[in-house]
């Protein structure tokens, strides 16, 4: 056990064996961290807590929170925001970036071959049947043309670090991501409340993140529209990313709409205004696929807009993203990744992903039924940190459980070795302590890909859990990017 | 602007009116009572009926087995979250809209609203009867007020500032219409009370409801008349509460709205509401007499009621 002498009280903050995003395993403060760590020494004893008190309520009252489904205690929370900011030095940054970009060119480019060529299957690198079973493939969207080539506009790929800080992808979220406006106020947040903790040599900013996306979506209009209409098309206010909807909206200055605001007349979209109907040309979906069209998905979905897949089909309205994405988000298909990369763009992958056993291959499902107890197994077509087992925490019964599931249907599963995911102090109660921690990048594929400077850094609070999502007991962090290294 | 934007919009006007009116409703009525002789469960209930059954929800406080007390009929019009327009109800349904399209206004109005649904959320009746209510029905007055002060001093004259102003000039036409209207319910001890001190005393109430007192008594130099009360709450162009103000406001904003100069309507929410305007215009407070004064208000509520249906199927049902 190791610890480290701080005024505010780091006494007993144990680094333990994980790598600790702000100490070595010496306990001594990495270099980025130097310059925070001595602020904090100013500052009081109660100085932090009193300071998280005030935030938690200031989110309140703005109304920065997330639905809770199946809840009736208000269904609203706040996402719980831990003030102690994660801090990524420049040069780490760069590599990320350039990591984050090869991988996204190499997905746009596999969405583009698999619904059209199919070249990466004929050449033997990913076998068929990998993505004909792949639930969210959409073989009805075969050489449907899209505009400029790009089916990923927005994407929100998680990476983790493991025992040694290396960074790892864990998955690649091509669908809707969502996340990006807790960043957006935990930044403003910790500028009110913490304006002399930014250092001297600057933070990267993430105000331009709302720009970009405007411009992405407007960059993928129909050919020939020269002044857009973009909207956001959103589930509604039961939704639990409403509020994330509704800031994106007002700060891009488009329309939030429903399904029920928009309307197909002759194959082109328009929405439902107090002077009549409007022609729009852009939507940035914040729904599936699937309830996208009860016509063409489900029958049921009221969500959606019925004729809105044959206005897309016909090139009169873009979807941000485009249909079928979720393909590259199986996570059989994540295996293939840095094949994708090496197949469509000759180069080695910077990012590495996660050692990955697929169930439907016969010999690492042998591998898999036989490590159970040591290994993470996850659904493939599930995000949000459901259908997965955690191996060395759970139960015999919950082992046998997944044990009949996967032998009864091997493709829903995979398989991989547990990460131990880096710590980060953060604050507990009255405490400092050492919690799991993520990293979100979002990255913008338009004229250009661009990512905003750090991303949304998920915090498990729950001591010792590794699950970061916010339904799940999970908090953020304010993450910096340094124009330094220190 | 979208259909449904502009729906939210109209009915975050409204519900923020109808709960101040509530709330004041309450404070004038909690009020008086203090002045009255001999106070007794019958005649807690004499107060209280009429002023119930002019938010139109007297069916509703009776099947909820409330019994008329000054405790009942606070706790009914302001936390029963059965009753529809409870002011907690209020609250919430304006919030929901607000959360619905906080693109379209103000984050400092939003966060009002907000802070104020979380306030009374976490109230109960417990406590505001023992801090007193005058301080609490304030504190919805106030509220009201900085909300108004708000959007007139942070909203982009444009569609979403006019369908707010628009809901809230229609409920307050309706509510105005309502409060007068508690006076036809309240029975006097006899016949012969009739301008005396208790008739008085309930005109002053309903003065005090619509905060018309100290404006009546600059308008009218003389004592509370109940002809001259009518005449004022109904018909002034002047008092921003009298029902022919809010409805030249409610024309104002429609023509803001459709944006059209012609001297004649152009749909038919217009149409609706140009027409009753201009019976407001011609008709006199004799008139209103002659025909009884509840037939009259009972007339004027349907009248703004066809006013309501006729905006929303001009805007909000497309």
């Amino acid at each position: 056990m190791l610890t480290i002498d701080l005024n505010m009280d780091f006494s007993k903050y144990e680094v333990d064996d994980f790598f600790d995003e702000m100490f070595e395993a010496d306990g001594s403060v990495r270099p980025h961290y130097k310059a925070l760590h001595a602020r904090l020494k100013e500052l009081g004893p109660k100085e932090m807590f009193q300071k998280q008190k005030a935030v938690d309520r200031a989110f309140l009252r703005q109304g920065v929170t997330f639905t809770v489904y199946n809840d009736d205690q208000g269904t609203e929370r706040i996402f719980p925001f831990d003030l102690f900011p994660r801090i990524i030095p420049a040069q780490e940054w760069e590599f990320l970036e350039k990591g984050l970009t090869q991988r996204m060119q190499a997905l746009n480019l596999f969405l583009k071959d698999i619904y059209s060529e199919q070249k990466i299957i004929s050449e033997g690198i990913l076998p068929r049947e990998h993505v004909e079973t792949a639930a969210h493939f959409r073989p009805e969207f075969m050489n449907v043309p899209v505009p400029k080539d790009i089916y990923i506009h927005i994407c929100g790929t998680d990476l983790i670090r493991d025992r040694n800080g290396k960074y790892l992808v864990l998955e690649d979220n091509a669908r809707s991501p969502s996340g990006v406006s807790y960043l957006l106020e935990n930044r403003d947040a910790m500028k009110k409340v913490f304006p002399n903790f930014f250092p001297q040599s600057g933070t990267k900013s993430v105000d331009s993140y709302t720009e970009e996306l405007l411009a992405t979506l407007k960059y993928i209009a129909p050919d020939g529209v020269d002044d857009p209409v973009a909207v956001l098309l959103t589930p509604g206010v039961y939704n639990s990313a409403y509020f994330e909807h509704s800031l994106l909206a007002r700060r891009m200055g488009i329309e939030i709409v429903e399904g029920n605001d928009l309307v197909v007349e002759n194959s082109f979209v328009y929405m439902r205004t107090t002077e009549g109907l409007k022609r729009v040309d852009v939507i940035y979906r914040r729904i599936d696929d699937d309830f996208l069209d009860p016509q063409v998905f489900r029958k049921d979905s009221m969500l959606g807009v019925s004729g809105l897949v044959d206005a897309y089909r016909k090139g009169n309205v873009s979807l941000a993203n485009t249909i079928g994405t979720g393909v590259a988000d199986d996570k059989l298909i994540y295996k293939y990744v840095p094949d994708m990369i090496r197949f469509y763009l000759s180069e080695e992958p910077l990012l590495e992903s996660v050692e990955t056993f697929l169930a439907s291959d016969d010999k690492e499902r042998e591998y898999i039924l036989a490590n159970l107890e040591k290994l993470v197994v996850k659904s493939a077509n599930e995000a949000g940190g459901y259908g997965m087992l955690i191996g060395p925490h759970a139960s015999k019964a919950e082992i046998e459980e997944f044990r009949g599931l996967i032998k009864a249907k091997p493709r829903n599963f995979i398989a991989q070795p547990p990460i131990s995911l880096s710590r980060h102090p953060t604050v507990i109660g009255e405490e400092v302590e050492g919690r799991h921690v993520d990293l979100r990048p979002y990255i913008l594929c338009g004229k250009k890909i661009s990512i905003l400077p750090g991303g949304l850094t998920r915090v498990a609070l729950r001591k010792g859990s590794l699950v970061v999502n916010s339904s799940q007991g999970g908090g953020s962090k304010d993450t910096w990017v340094l124009y330094g290294d220190s | 602007m979208l259909s449904r934007v502009a729906e939210s919009l109209f009915w975050i006007g409204r519900y923020i009116e109808r709960a101040d009116n509530i709330a004041r409703l309450l404070d004038v009525n909690l009020n008086i009572l203090i002045d009255f002789k001999d106070l007794n469960d019958s005649r807690l209930v004499e107060h209280w009926e009429p002023i119930i059954r002019s938010t139109g929800d007297w069916d509703l406080f009776k099947s909820l087995g409330y019994k008329s007390s000054s405790r009942a009929a606070t706790d009914f019009l302001t936390f029963d979250r059965e009753n529809p327009n409870s002011i907690i109800n209020c609250l919430i349904s304006a919030r929901q809209n607000a959360r619905i399209i906080r693109d379209q206004i103000p984050s400092e109005v939003f966060e009002a609203i907000n802070d104020t649904y979380l306030d009374l959320r976490d109230s109960g009746s417990e406590e505001v009867w023992k801090e007193g209510p005058y301080q609490f029905y304030q504190k919805i007055q106030t509220f009201s007020q900085l909300f108004q002060g708000m959007v007139d001093s942070t909203v982009v004259r444009g569609l979403g500032y006019y369908f707010m102003e628009t809901g809230k000039f229609v409920e307050r036409a309706d509510k105005t219409s309502r409060i007068l209207d508690i006076k036809y319910h309240i029975l006097l001890p006899s016949v012969t009370d009739v301008g005396g001190v208790v008739d008085t005393a309930q005109w002053t109430a309903v003065l005090r409801s619509c905060s018309a007192f100290e404006a009546y008594h600059r308008n009218y130099v003389t004592n509370v008349d109940s002809a001259l009360v009518t005449e004022f709450l109904i018909f002034s162009a002047r008092f921003p509460r009298a029902i022919r103000f809010s409805l030249s406001k409610v024309i104002e904003n429609l023509h803001l709205i459709s944006n059209k100069r012609e001297d004649r309507f152009s749909n038919e929410a217009e149409r609706e509401c140009g027409r009753l305007f201009s019976d407001l215009t011609y008709i006199s407070v004799d008139d209103v007499l002659e025909q009884g004064l509840h037939e009259y208000l009972d007339y004027l509520q349907t009248r703004l009621n066809s006013v309501g249906e006729a905006i929303g199927e001009t805007f909000f049902s497309l």
